[in-house]
């Protein structure tokens, strides 16, 4: 009994001093983001591999997702007599909830596996050290370009999924469930609010912030070999998603809860 | 000028360091030997702050290493890493001018290159490997570009991790004629490890054997041969036999 209470305890003081060390890594992260040297060119490169090459990934999703909303909406509202609210909901749906998830998950598999392949390797065939003994702060080189291309480029993600999400329940809607085109369209944006679409975004950034920072997070701290690498890679991943899922809660809750 | 007292290092129960004394003289090229796995590159790396040892004490012109602004410190050391340690996502000119694109000594670009390829041409490369990616190189090769960058700033103190392993004799030959001349023409203060006995006759001016955690001996190269510390003449000799145990 007594060993179970300490297994509990210890594994408790473990979790909280991991939680302790990212967040100390996201402060120096922060920190080092407002003081010189700023890397632009890596910056530049960060939004280019981050923001740009995420477009088609976010783009599928969002648009395979709209669909499939405004199908089942349609279904769940006829039995109701209801399915005159499809584009509504579809638009807020997507713009509020499945828009910045989706997409967040999306680049976190993306983004935080290549971010943490990425910064491991360098660690491991002591490129980290490398840069150290060239006077270059690896959070300043590495860190602070990814996270802040991340925050400013997912807002902008999720803003292009919503409206390729909207258009694929556009798609499914008047192809398929027989809705007038114009009436769609009025539908869809006559009750959609600016604070649906704001929160979205602001979501995005944390997402971005988030995804950024565990893969920097987990690359920095690789352990030894490939096998480090692949660790590294795969809590990086799996960290960002619970992250994005965790705090994507907590936000709806701030946001919409009053 | 490098002292290094009581240093220690362990990683868990295995305890690699264990209390290193070592002294280089400003302008002197000291070369340490030792066995696989002995610590010589992680006393490389405590020197340059990279590892922060148990304990110890190492100072650099007197001062103690800790309390140096640290951009100042580094900019006055080169370091050839074991493994190259090469940026793989940048082309092989930038780098060797990496230092001298961006903070305290940068320079306009096209300055940089020109001593990018002139440094790669000292350490026997040709101009066109300079837009290459350290990925197209041959490992040697490689090893090169991380030499070439560690001189690349003309650093007055300067690390080199086993600059000649997997060189041919004759690439070998150059990169230790280069090491020596930074040294006697440049006035740098040199450390380098190495296993190859030719490259410590080429290079020392004092020889240091790590061994067990510590530093066995020491001495002048001249040294080296008449001394009847055993651990030296098994190392230098390359014997079977010895106080050193093969199998570790
Ligand atoms: N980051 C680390 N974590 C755990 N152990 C380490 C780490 N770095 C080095 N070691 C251990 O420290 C010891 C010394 O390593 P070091 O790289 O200094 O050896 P070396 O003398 O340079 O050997 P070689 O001549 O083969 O390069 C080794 O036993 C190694 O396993
Ligand atoms: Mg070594």
């Amino acid at each position: 009994m007594l060993r179970l209470l300490a297994g509990i305890g210890a594994g408790v003081l473990a979790a909280l001093a991991a939680v302790g060390r990212v967040v100390l890594f996201a402060l120096a992260t922060l920190r080092h983001m407002l003081t010189p040297p700023f890397y632009v060119k890596e910056y530049g490169q960060a939004v280019i591999n981050i923001g740009y090459f995420s477009l088609p990934v976010v783009g599928l999703t969002a648009l395979f997702t709209g669909g499939a909303l405004a199908l089942q909406i349609y279904s769940g509202g006829a039995r109701f007599n209801a399915e005159a609210v499809v584009p509504t909901i579809v638009a807020i749906g997507m713009v509020r909830e499945l828009g910045p998830v989706l997409g967040g998950l999306m680049v976190a598999a993306r983004v935080a596996s290549s971010i943490a392949a990425e910064i491991g390797t360098m660690k491991v065939t002591e490129q980290i050290d490398a840069l150290v003994t060239l006077s270059t702060h690896p959070m300043k080189y590495l860190t602070v370009p990814r996270v802040l291309a991340a925050t400013l480029c997912v807002p902008v993600l999720v803003g292009v999924g919503d409206i390729i999400g909207i258009m694929g329940g556009y798609l499914v809607g008047t192809s398929r469930l027989g809705f007038n085109s114009n009436a769609y369209l009025t539908n869809t944006f006559d009750f959609l609010e600016f604070w649906d679409v704001a929160s979205g975004l602001i979501k995005g950034a944390v997402f971005g912030f988030l995804v950024a920072l565990m893969g920097c997070y987990y690359g920095m701290n690789s352990g030894r070999g490939a096998q480090g690498v692949g660790r590294a890679t795969k809590a990086a991943v799996v960290a960002a998603s619970v992250l994005i899922l965790a705090s994507n809660y907590i936000l709806t809750e701030v946001f919409f809860s009053a | 000028m490098i002292e290094l007292s009581g240093v220690k290092k362990s990683f868990g129960s295995n305890h690699v360091l264990r209390g290193v004394d070592l002294n280089v003289r400003r302008g002197e090229s000291m070369v340490i030997i030792g066995g696989s796995g002995t610590g010589k590159s992680i006393t490389i790396k405590c020197v340059l702050g990279l590892i922060t040892p148990d304990a110890g004490k190492i100072t650099v012109d007197g001062q103690d290493i800790l309390n140096q602004p640290r951009d100042a410190f580094l900019a006055r050391f080169g370091m050839l890493f074991q493994g190259g340690a090469l940026f793989d996502s940048l082309p092989v000119w930038q780098n060797v001018a990496f230092r001298l694109l961006r903070g305290s000594l940068a320079r306009p670009k096209d300055e940089a290159r020109e001593i990018a390829i002139e440094k790669l041409r000292r350490v026997g490369l040709k101009p066109d490997v300079a837009d290459r990616l350290p990925a197209e190189l041959s490992g040697g090769m490689q090893k090169r570009v991380g030499l070439a960058r560690a001189i690349a700033a003309d650093p007055e103190i300067i690390f080199f991790d086993e600059p000649t392993t997997g060189l041919d004799p004759i690439m070998s030959g150059v990169i230790n004629d280069l090491i020596r001349e930074i040294v006697v023409e440049m006035g740098a203060t040199a450390m380098t490890i190495t296993h190859d006995m030719t490259s410590v006759r080429a290079i020392a001016d004092k020889v240091a054997m790590l061994h067990d955690g510590v530093i066995q001996w020491t001495g002048p190269i001249g040294e080296l041969d008449q001394t009847d510390d055993p651990y030296v003449r098994q190392f230098v000799g390359g014997l079977a036999e010895g106080p050193i145990e093969a199998v570790r």
